[in-house]
């Protein structure tokens, strides 16, 4: 019955509990007993706790810090350096020294106003001096292209954006014998156990992750759980007591991890009007504690020559340590920083030579079998030039361009992007080492997988995937959020990797399934089999560093306000590659959302700290776009079926957020006929440029 | 402390507590109503948004000591009528849920919008949202989903 077109739509299986208000996130259960647990932080960026005095606590109150932490006092993340609670050293404000945990949160909040801690204060890093990983690859001739030649020189920037999912960061947990079961908002169920086994010291069987429903996590809720993950287990494993830890909007905008602030300096040697060589030099802010910070890197050095063949690259980039709050993942994963800043520099290398930047760019598209900056190869079709076509058409991009030339205050952009999907390298084969399992019984299929819907859908096209190869109906598909006691490590929720990696696994397993259908009960384990080409070496950025790459073209057009310097998007075309569909107006959703953050990191989110303190705490200081910001957005799909994913399927999640920038950047540039270095270009900085000249 | 009487979900309910807890805890943790959500906490996102007396509010903004006499209608009690369903099924079909935290808050902002004016314009519908954010859907699908009920359930506002 379901023998058509996978891309057709389905009503999405969670649509019903969602509009009632009956789907339980995290903040809406409630355990008998429950305690409240609040945080203790520093005031202080950086330096040493001297003394701490706690005030006298009631009865039922308890204080939980580094002491009580009875594995190792190290957040399980990709690179170990994160405490669960600080031993002493302080490296950023509000940084987390212990909990306080009781039953009523007046209570609470006034017993943290009234610890007092000495500190002897240090001088705080905010300066990008202190490289903590450095990288660097070289593609052809390398250095050596750059020798005696004369050369085109700018440098951009990038600033903080803040994940600002609607639902704020939490768990809640109890204990169950020598158990700990933790509830929470959560990317990744798996990088919390893992994160919670090595905290407590304890086997894996003692730990239990349960997914509730995600409300928004765009990157936001991928690594930083594990830390209060792993604070709230050491809790109520000393306390013995469920207790819950939810941040409220201000903390949590305060303390959480948000996108790396990125500089990024290039150099372009140029020969028959084409970039011969191109030099990076890129920076990022880690922030006090490395992270994810190298992988955020390496994937922003990766996309540098943006969606374009450039021959000879010398290409290095840093991780800095500060003393600021920890930057880590977010939807895009240092993409949206590198094609900023590529889309840009392609855009002001046409215009320094009096070339078309458009054409400029359509003459370096990377083709089919071209070599990638890390020497892997496209391997796919690249459908860009036609993308491009039907962008153009859509929007009348040509004539407006021209008209806006000669006009002022208007103007149209257009960004040429891709996204690598799936893990950085092998990333997939030898880190995540993916597993899925599908279960028949009787009549129903179960889905056990830890890939957790946070808004994405996952729910639906998982199911839709299974019943569709079955050719059951969906009814028949079991799907529930994941729990570590049920349901094998597919993975992260994180990469663009869902429907692509674990997607593709579990349409290996449905295939079993059915061929086994007459069979009443039984249970189908599948592992991720890295395609054979897939060669990587991380040490050197050689090889494929991606299995396939989604792409996409974004034109946007603007108006800036001549007297306030605002600016109104007034309308968005998209054309998007992500191969093959598994339900359209899921991806039309992600389209939509994606360049709706992108068009805002371009524009008009405004995040900064001044001497380690974020400025923006809050909705209203924080300004995301509402309804009155968005324009008309017209998306179009190409097919493109990748090979290893089912039905075709690549990566779309991250996809969508990156062009969003650099489009509406361009747009700006030509409506205020000024170079645009950095983002967000706010109506501060297109008074800076117009003032200027 | 006082005794607060008000109209909840159609009920009448009289409670003996603190006049200056916000509208939103009482719901939440008094009568277990955790449809309305809280995004902010200083009335900004609408994610807390219920009806008193028919009115869009944010429920984390409000005072309990507002509430005397009035009529609290939230998603729970909104969702057993006839114009949700109209709704719901509107934002089905636009794709307007995602991670669906704002949602609840998005159709009590649709039935205080169409409740005034059913035939709203674009821009219409844009103020009507303007109040709700939405972190996920870069909004176009919720205000398609309006356009929609606006037309499905036509005679209904």
């Amino acid at each position: 019955m379901f023998l058509k077109d996978i891309s057709i739509s389905i009503n999405k299986v969670d649509n019903e509990d969602k509009c009632s208000g009956k789907a339980k996130y995290v903040a809406d259960y409630k355990l008998d007993g429950m305690l409240y647990a609040f945080t203790v932080r520093s005031s202080i960026s950086k330096g040493n706790i001297l003394t701490i005095e706690y005030p006298e606590l009631p009865e039922g109150y308890f204080v939980v810090d580094h002491k009580d932490v009875t594995g190792k006092n190290i957040v399980k993340v990709i690179f170990d350096d994160m405490p669960v609670f600080t031993t002493g050293e302080i490296t950023y404000l509000y940084e987390p020294i212990s909990l306080i945990i009781g039953p009523e949160k007046e209570v609470l909040t006034d017993l943290v106003k009234r610890v007092k801690i000495s500190y002897q204060e240090e001088e705080p890093l905010f300066d990008w001096t202190d490289s903590v990983i450095r990288y660097h690859f070289d593609k052809g001739e390398g250095l050596k292209a750059f020798e005696n030649e004369e050369k085109i020189i700018f440098d951009y920037e990038t600033s903080y954006q803040e994940q600002a999912y609607i639902e704020t960061q939490g768990f809640i947990g109890y204990p169950e014998k020598d158990k700990v079961t933790l509830l929470g908002s959560i990317q990744c169920p798996y990088y919390v156990k893992n994160a919670v086994i090595q905290a407590l010291g304890v086997d894996e069987d003692k730990v239990r992750i349960i997914q509730t429903t995600v409300g928004g996590a765009f990157g936001g809720k991928e690594e930083f759980p594990s830390l209060i993950g792993c604070q709230l287990a050491v809790a109520i494993k000393k306390i013995n007591k469920p207790i819950q830890l939810i941040y409220e909007r201000e903390e949590d905008m305060l303390v959480t991890t948000k996108r790396h602030p990125s500089r990024v300096h290039f150099e372009a040697v140029i020969k028959n009007n084409k970039i011969y060589g191109l030099k990076a030099v890129v920076g990022i802010d880690g922030g006090a504690n490395i992270g994810l910070s190298g992988v955020v890197l390496s994937r922003a050095l990766i996309a540098c020559t943006g969606a374009y063949s450039i021959e000879n690259l010398d290409i290095s980039g840093d991780v800095f340590k500060t003393n600021t709050v920890p930057n880590g993942a977010f939807r895009g994963f240092g993409a949206p920083q590198m094609f900023f800043a590529i889309e840009m520099f392609f855009e002001h290398v046409a215009k320094t030579l009096g070339l078309d930047p458009l054409e400029f760019k359509l003459s370096h598209l990377a083709k089919q079998n071209d070599y990638t900056s890390t020497m892997g190869i496209f391997r796919d079709p690249v459908l860009m030039p036609e993308m491009v076509d039907k962008v153009i058409k859509e929007s009348g991009y040509l004539a407006k361009r021209a008209q806006y030339e000669k006009e002022e205050f208007k103007g149209i952009g257009m960004s040429l992007f891709f996204h690598g999907c799936g893990f950085t390298g092998s990333g997939e084969q030898n880190h995540i080492k993916a597993k899925v399992k599908l279960k028949k019984d009787k009549d129903k299929v179960y889905i056990l997988i830890a890939a957790v819907d946070m808004g994405q859908g996952v729910k639906t096209s998982f199911r839709k995937l299974v019943a569709h190869i079955l050719d059951i109906d969906i009814e028949r598909v079991i799907f529930d959020n994941p729990d570590t006691d049920f349901v094998p490590d597919s993975g992260p929720t994180v990469a663009s990797r869902t429907m692509m990696i674990v997607g593709g696994i579990v349409a290996r397993a449905a295939k079993e399934v059915k061929e086994r259908f007459n069979e009443e009960s039984f249970v189908v384990q599948k592992q991720y089999e890295q395609p054979d080409y897939i060669k990587y070496d991380e040490a050197t950025f050689k090889g494929d560093a991606y299995p396939a790459y989604s792409w996409g073209v974004n034109v946007v057009e603007v108006e800036v306000d001549k007297d306030t310097y605002q600016v109104n998007v007034k309308k968005t075309w998209s054309v998007y590659d992500i191969g093959k569909a598994i339900d359209e107006r899921i991806v039309m959703g992600q389209a939509d959302g994606g360049l709706a953050q992108g068009l805002a990191y371009g524009y008009l989110e405004v995040m900064k700290h001044k001497q380690g303190k974020i400025m923006q705490k809050n909705m209203t200081d924080y300004i995301i776009p509402t309804a009155m910001d968005m324009c008309p957005m017209e998306t179009y799909l190409f097919d493109n079926p990748y090979a290893y994913g089912p039905y075709g399927a690549k990566g779309v999640g991250e996809l969508s957020l990156i062009g969003g920038a650099p489009a509406v950047a361009m747009a700006i540039e030509q409506a205020i006929k000024r170079k645009v270095f950095k983002i967000p270009v706010t109506p501060e900085y297109i008074m800076e440029l117009i003032d200027n000249g | 402390m006082a005794k607060i009487k008000f109209k909840l979900n159609g009920e009448f309910q009289e409670i003996y507590t603190n006049p200056s807890r916000r509208l939103l805890d009482v719901l939440r943790d008094d009568f277990n109503l955790t449809g309305p959500k809280e995004g902010c906490g200083e009335g900004e996102c609408g994610a807390c948004a219920v009806l008193m007396n028919g009115e869009i509010v944010n429920s984390c903004s409000v005072p309990f000591a507002n509430v005397i006499n009035k009529e609290i209608i939230t998603i729970e009690g909104f969702s057993k009528t006839k114009r949700y369903e109209v709704i719901k099924d509107a934002f089905a079909e636009a794709g307007g849920v995602q991670c669906g935290f704002c949602t609840p808050g998005m159709i009590i902002a649709t039935e205080s919008l169409l409740n005034k004016n059913p035939n709203p314009t674009d821009f219409e519908i844009k103020i009507g949202l303007s109040g709700n954010l939405c972190r996920c859907t870069g909004y176009n699908l919720i205000i398609e989903a309006v356009k929609i009920a606006a037309k499905e359930g036509e005679g209904l506002w």
